[in-house]
């Protein structure tokens, strides 16, 4: 499937990654091109047959609900850009 | 005795042993020949204080006859590993002051078993290329050249400082990661021998995440034996990642017995590309004839989705990265460049800190997963990894291990195939079906290409069985008697 640029667009907005128009172009190219060679999946007859989402034939384990990290706010703080108190920073989103 | 940084880990095990010469030694040879080794790029940091101190910590502990299985071996760690105290990039701008506040779950193993850290080592952008081209670091250069040719070569990918790193000599080993054939394809291209272990053998916590369902620790080393070796410090059950197994780890390196007589090995006629350079093919009959030789019977396969397997690749990996990427927003951690609103903020730090490949693939993965395609391509994709998983399983219902190159080609010089991203995937066409079907995976030099490049056989197992694996390599390793060496360093350090 050919994507167009209003198409691109969007799911960079999705993906939150600012696209200059002037890239939008390119980029359409690019991934129509993928998603084309991609396509040939549809040769494949996969009616009836399990999605696999893990190799792991097994159940996710389950532990005891109890504390087993913690008390180390300055330490997590510590590679954030920007915090203050004891908290993440962010721009303001309330007015 | 040659080098110390020529021998082996089998070797520098025994000479720490009979005390020829101490750990500390070894490590002063390596961080001189890490130094030597800056013109490829290899190291992004470089930790020769904490190599020395943990260098006396091995002696220390020789002294008491308390050795250790990796005791003394300086190792570099491809940058996807956190490292407590030392710098983290994954090779990525938006991880460029990461600095993390805890250990991986692998490389604490392996200082737990007496290993020394050299450094970090460069590779493509969150792991997401053939090439180590795409850096934010710049690229890494392979010690290879093709001999009357200067112009430098990629080491593979992803773990293409990895490769460099272990081939030039500037490391005795190093832990590499594989998504599609990170590990193998690089190892392949640099002449030494990869071992990607079965999906949930080594713990992934503590390991920047690139696709969940297929990311797989393992070592690069110089010899089959020094694999078996490293990846038995590197497995184990680990409650802290979900996915790893709570299995057994066996001793990997009694399983090098040297006797495969009666095996059946798989060879899978799907993996006979058309426009397949002629000595791939002329390698391939040469360890068929080399397993043949050794007592093992070759079988004719049929794997025949193969041809399936990238182009479903590219739709689950991708979709996971963009999962497991959206963490990078400019808050918790990396960089953050401003915006008028928070929407912004993200969108700015986005795109300033993704390089062009990895935002592709977010992208992909972005419209592959968004409303209304998610059935189309994602699940069709996962519809197709258990086909594929299927076909690998009735293989081993007749055959105790699979043989097949590594890669449908050598090294390529940098820059080459910048241009076209799937020209550049193919490069992964042998590698990637068996991250699909969470199989263990051995490249293993087995030759050189007319251009006196380095040439890998793989060889491919039941799922935890390296055991098998890595004694059907060391068979091909045997045969193949593979002694070239790199350019780099001239004259051999």
């Amino acid at each position: 499937m050919a994507l167009d640029k209003a198409t691109v667009a969007r799911i960079a907005i999705l993906a939150r990654i600012k696209l200059p128009r002037s890239e939008q172009e390119h980029l359409a190219r690019e991934l129509s091109a993928i998603l084309g060679w991609i396509e040939q999946l549809a040769e494949v007859d996969t009616a009836g047959v399990e999605p696999m989402s893990s190799v792991v034939a097994m159940r996710l384990p389950m532990r005891e609900d109890e504390v087993t990290d913690g008390d180390c706010r300055d330490k997590i703080l510590a590679n954030a850009p920007a915090a203050a108190h004891g908290f993440f920073t962010v721009p303001k989103v309330v007015e | 005795m040659g080098a110390l940084t020529d021998l082996t880990i089998a070797e520098a095990r025994d000479g720490l042993a009979a005390k020829q010469f101490s750990a500390r030694e070894m490590t002063e040879a390596y961080i001189a020949a890490m130094a030597a080794a800056r013109p490829l790029n290899a190291f992004l940091v470089e930790t020769p204080e904490r190599a020395l101190v943990m260098a006396a910590a091995s002696d220390a502990r020789i002294a008491r006859g308390a050795a250790l299985p990796m005791e003394g071996m300086p190792l570099a760690i491809k940058d996807l590993f956190c490292t407590e105290g030392v710098l983290t990039t994954a090779g990525s701008r938006i991880l460029e002051r990461f600095m993390p506040p805890y250990e991986s779950t692998v490389t604490a193993k392996l200082w737990q078993a007496g290993a020394v850290m050299l450094g970090k080592v460069n590779m493509d952008e969150f792991a997401m290329g053939s090439s180590t081209v795409t850096c934010a670091h710049g690229p890494v250069e392979s010690p290879w050249r093709r001999p009357g040719d200067n112009r430098p070569l990629v080491p593979g990918g992803s773990s293409g400082g990895s490769a460099a790193a272990v081939a030039a000599r500037a490391a005795i080993a190093a832990t590499g990661t594989d998504t599609g054939g990170s590990i193998r394809q690089p190892a392949s291209f640099c002449g030494i021998v990869g071992l990607k272990p079965t999906y949930g053998r080594c713990s992934r916590w503590g390991i920047v995440a690139f696709a969940s369902s297929l990311d797989q620790a393992g070592p690069m080393t110089r010899s089959v034996r020094d694999a078996a070796i490293m990846l038995k410090a590197m497995a184990g059950h680990d409650p802290k990642d979900s996915t790893s197994a709570p299995q057994p780890v066996p001793d990997f390196e009694a399983a090098l017995t040297g006797d495969i007589r009666g095996l059946r090995i798989g060879i899978p006629r799907e993996y006979r590309l058309d426009g397949m350079p002629g000595e791939i093919e002329a390698l391939w009959q040469r360890g068929i004839e080399w397993i043949k030789d050794a007592g093992a019977k070759p079988v004719e396969i049929s794997l025949k989705l193969t041809k399936y397997a990238l182009p479903a690749y590219y739709i689950i990996a991708p979709a996971e990265a963009s999962s497991n990427l959206a963490r990078y927003d400019g808050v918790r951690f990396g960089l953050r460049v401003p915006g008028q609103s928070l929407d912004e903020m993200y969108e700015n730090t986005r795109a300033a800190g993704f390089g062009a490949e990895v935002r592709r693939r977010i992208l992909i993965g972005t419209y592959v997963l968004s409303a209304g395609y998610y059935d189309a391509y994602y699940l069709k994709a996962q519809r197709l990894r258990t086909l594929i998983a299927r076909d690998f399983a009735a293989a081993f219902e007749r055959c105790d291990a699979l043989l097949t190159p590594t890669a449908p080609s050598a090294a390529f010089a940098i820059g080459e195939k910048q241009d076209d991203p799937i020209a550049m995937y193919l490069n992964d066409v042998f590698t990637v079906p068996v991250n699909l079907a969470g199989l263990p995976g051995l490249s293993v030099p087995a030759g050189l290409s007319r251009d006196g490049l380095p040439l890998g056989l793989q060889v491919i197992g039941r799922a935890f069985d390296e055991a098998t694996v890595l004694r059907v390599g060391g068979i091909i390793e045997r045969a193949a008697a593979f002694t070239a060496k790199p350019a780099f360093p001239a004259g051999g350090g």
